[in-house]
């Protein structure tokens, strides 16, 4: 089976400043991938990278095998990948309801509904007119992950949904976004909860230092490698 | 680990780490304050040889230079964006009417005067002007120069909206006059370059960069945010004071609209930002290209002014630390060195 | 008593008219933070091109406005695509230094090519006429034209803003451009959509000028002035802020002119450093 999206050595650079060495990756159509490394391993790079916001060579990233690396981030949406970014990054003078049409600006065909939305997350809908940025962490979080479903994307790409927020509320998000995979979505995780990743995940990579330091079945990887590949010791 | 301090002229090097040498002075440094004090020496003995019209060219290239040096040490290290620096200008040079004119003081010792009276009023204005921010501010400041020209402009003492004439000068010969005109302005355009230099060194120069790039980290590094603003934004009044102060000793008339009014600031930032902004040597290069500019090409008028305006647009977008900060670059020179400068040895 | 009446009642009327000068700005900066220092010299550029559609088509004014309002659309989505859009940084200094650099070059270009007279748009005596409301009251045609085309302009933007896909996207871009970019908008084009609508009402803005009073190239900047006064009285909070704020630098001018002719305009700048001073926020500030 062909991948939906890989990367093939790409590098990534913040001015003089390189960040990403050379990172090969690929993930398969409906398959869940686990990135997790520690702070400035370039995980965030690496979704820059790939969502169009830093600019890199264009055969460097390719989906459905059309090369779109160095793509505008908006044309990059179009094509199907969606963000749950850092942060969440709510639009803090749009209330609920808005913030999720935001995510169907590029009006892509698909599942993807304000109803089905409020389906997934009830709480939302008694919430819809309220700012979006008046709501508790996790709630919060919940709206991110719907903006990005709304565009009704083929890859869903999830930047630590779980920073900051109480592990009860980590858990309700993450059995959120296993009703929503198990439909046949395909997601990169970005953690620093290594538990978290590998339990979520069927592959699994492990950045450190710009390169890819460790890959493979998250079922089968040991304690030690990974602590290996994430601190390099 | 190196401990040798092999650095040409490193006034403050210290060993860093693995052959890394912190550099203040540069080579090009050195001969810039060479070049300064022999041109220094031949511009003082100038009116003693050289012909009036020569005197009165670069009287007025002085006060650019002040005024450059001024406009970019506010806007360029401060980043305090300023389009109403003209405010202070027309105080500086309604200052010397009102000292020299009324109170008889001798008009070229009131010069001095005149830059603290512009600072003076700096001091309130800067309340009303620093509720605003980054680009509103700048608009605030135009807005204040125009209120002061409207409110000079409906003062009659001052001449009302047709001006008045410095009848001060009166008593000297004209020779004289033009003269100490130009030792006047010849120091103050050395002293302003003197001033932003040593202001830049010191640790308010530091401040005042570490502001203009994080306002907030830097005062979370305990620098004193507000008051450091207020003291370039009156440093700069003083120094456009006393540069107004001059020009209209040079052109011996002066009403609202020559004193306050918007044409001074595209002739200043045009000379900061095609010179190059944030540094020293750029406004000076600016000045006199713009001065040089604006005798050649004069008589084309507003086809001048419209293709001046095109290349603030063209210099600001594509060469965003101006011509001469390009050529610095481009070429590694500096001729101001106020930064500190952290250098890789090849062999230690 | 009535000529303080008069006084207000024009000051309004007037400041409809800074509203229309206003709003681009306050819309400019609401989404870019980005101040246009041409502003004004785009209002009276709007006006000359009014009057050359009303000589050289020979048209009403307000049908030229029909003209020169998709000429300003297409000037401000080109101006913004084809140049202020490289100025967009969070330093302020670019985008000032360059609209400051097309401010004079509007200026200059208008002054080699209609010379330094003063030209005014002649509407067929619709300038002259009023409508008596009481005795020894009455207000201009014109200037109540202009007040009601404020007022709709000002809930259209509001609604525009408020309840549309791409008032939502202009909010969104405002709020977080990188956010935006992720949710497949084109800042780049958003932002020129927002100076189109902002020089598109300077179309409207700049003929209503040149109908009510007479016009030169240099009168840009003072216009500039007033429009920003307008919004930093009316604070940023909405567009019916804006409206607010031109009415009252309005007023304030209209009585201050009553006092003594030479005071008009300084009594709406004291206006506004009162403002700064004692409302920093102006009077409709954002609440949220």
């Amino acid at each position: 089976m062909s991948a939906l999206l890989s990367t093939h050595a790409l590098k990534a650079w913040y001015g003089d400043f390189q960040a990403l060495f050379g990172i090969d990756f690929e993930i398969r159509a409906q398959e869940i991938v686990a990135i997790i490394g520690a702070n400035g391993a370039g995980k965030s790079t690496f979704l820059k990278a790939i969502t169009g916001v830093l600019p890199v060579a264009p055969g460097n990233v390719v989906f459905k095998g059309r090369p779109i690396g160095g793509r505008k981030a908006h044309r990059v949406v179009a094509e199907g990948i969606a963000m749950v970014p850092e942060g969440r990054r709510l639009f803090p003078s749009l209330s609920v309801e808005e913030n999720l049409c935001m995510g169907a600006y590029a009006k892509r065909p698909g599942p993807w509904s304000l109803e089905k939305v409020y389906g997934l997350f009830p709480v939302l809908k008694e919430k819809r007119k309220v700012p979006g940025t008046a709501l508790s962490g996790g709630q919060q979080q919940m709206v991110a992950i719907g903006r990005a479903l709304m565009s009704n994307p083929e890859l869903l790409i999830c930047d630590e949904i779980s920073l900051g927020l109480a592990p009860t509320v980590i858990k309700e998000i993450y059995a959120a976004l296993e009703r929503i995979t198990r439909d046949g979505l395909t997601a990169i995780i970005v953690e620093q909860d290594v538990l978290t990743a590998e339990r979520v995940s069927q592959r699994l990579y492990c950045f450190q230092e710009g390169r890819v330091s460790l890959q493979g079945n998250s079922r089968d990887l040991t304690h030690e490698q990974i602590s290996h590949a994430y601190f390099g010791v | 680990m190196s401990t040798t301090m092999g650095v040409t002229a490193a006034a403050s090097a210290r060993p860093g780490d693995g052959g890394h040498v912190v550099e203040r002075s540069t080579r090009a440094g050195i001969a810039t304050m060479v070049f300064f004090a022999v041109s220094l020496g031949f511009s003082v003995s100038m009116p003693f040889w050289a012909d009036a019209i020569y005197l009165r060219w670069l009287s007025e290239l002085a006060c650019y230079f002040v005024m450059a040096q001024m406009w970019n040490l506010l806007g360029g290290y401060g980043g305090l964006v300023s389009i109403g620096q003209q405010a202070y200008i027309g105080i500086g040079g309604y200052a010397l009417i009102v000292l020299a004119n009324m109170a008889g003081i001798n008009p070229f010792a009131a010069v001095l005067l005149c830059g603290v009276a512009a600072a003076v009023a700096a001091m309130p204005i800067s309340r009303i002007v620093f509720r605003l921010h980054g680009p509103t501010f700048a608009i605030g400041t135009w807005a204040v120069a125009e209120i002061l020209r409207l409110l000079v402009a409906n003062t009659t003492v001052l001449g009302g909206g047709s001006g008045t004439s410095l009848l001060a000068l009166r008593g000297f010969d004209r020779a004289t006059r033009e003269a100490i005109t130009f030792w006047v302005s010849i120091g103050a355009s050395y002293g302003s370059v003197l001033l932003v230099y040593l202001l830049l060194r010191s640790k308010f120069g530091l401040a005042l960069t570490a502001i203009r790039d994080s306002e907030l980290a830097s005062r979370s590094q305990g620098i004193d945010v507000g008051r450091t603003k207020f003291l370039v934004y009156v440093i700069s009044a003083f120094g456009f004071g006393i540069a107004g102060a001059i020009y209209f000793l040079g052109t011996l008339r002066i009403s609202p609209d020559a004193a306050f009014g918007v044409s001074w600031s595209p002739l200043i930032i045009f000379m900061v930002i095609i010179g190059g902004v944030g540094t020293i040597a750029g406004p000076l290069f600016g000045a006199v290209l713009f001065f040089a500019l604006s005798k050649v090409f004069e008589d084309f008028g507003s086809w001048y002014l419209t293709a001046l305006g095109l290349l603030a647009i063209v210099v600001t977008i594509w060469f965003p630390k101006g011509i001469f900060g390009f050529i610095e670059d481009r070429y590694d020179l500096r001729l101001f060195p106020v930064q500190r400068r952290l250098r890789v040895r090849s062999t230690p | 008593m009535t000529i303080w009446i008069d006084a207000i009642i024009q000051g309004v009327l007037v400041g409809g008219l800074y509203a229309l000068f206003a709003m681009g700005l306050s819309l400019m900066f609401g989404i870019m933070r980005l101040v246009n220092v041409a502003h004004g010299d785009l209002v009276i550029l709007m006006s000359f091109i009014g009057l050359m559609v009303v000589e050289g088509l020979g048209l009403q004014p307000f049908a030229a406005m029909a003209v020169v309002v998709p000429i300003a659309l297409c000037m401000g989505y080109a101006l913004q695509r084809g140049v202020l859009n490289h100025t967009i940084s969070k330093d302020p200094l670019r985008s000032l230094i360059v609209t400051f650099g097309i401010s004079i070059v509007i200026q200059n270009l208008l002054l080699a090519f209609h010379s330094a007279d003063t030209r005014a748009i002649h509407s067929a005596g619709l300038e002259s006429q009023s409508l008596p409301i009481a005795e020894n009251l009455a207000v201009g045609v014109l200037p109540v034209i202009m007040f009601a085309t404020a007022v709709m302009l000002t809930a259209g933007l509001q609604w525009l803003f408020g309840s549309t896909r791409i008032g939502r996207a202009f909010r969104a871009t405002s709020d977080d451009d990188g956010a935006a970019a992720l949710m497949g908008i084109n800042n780049a084009h958003i932002y020129a959509l927002a100076t189109a609508i902002a020089i598109g009402i300077l179309g409207v803005a700049g003929v209503f000028h040149g109908m009510r009073t007479t016009f030169a190239p240099t009168d840009g900047p003072a216009l500039l002035i007033y429009a920003f006064q307008a919004v930093i009285i009316g604070g940023m909070g909405s567009f019916w802020g804006t409206l607010a704020g031109g009415v009252l630098l309005g007023i304030a001018q209209a009585i201050g002119a009553r006092i003594d002719p030479g005071w008009g305009v300084l009594a709406g700048h004291l206006m506004f450093v009162a403002v700064l001073l004692f409302k920093p926020n102006g009077f409709f500030p954002k609440t949220r």
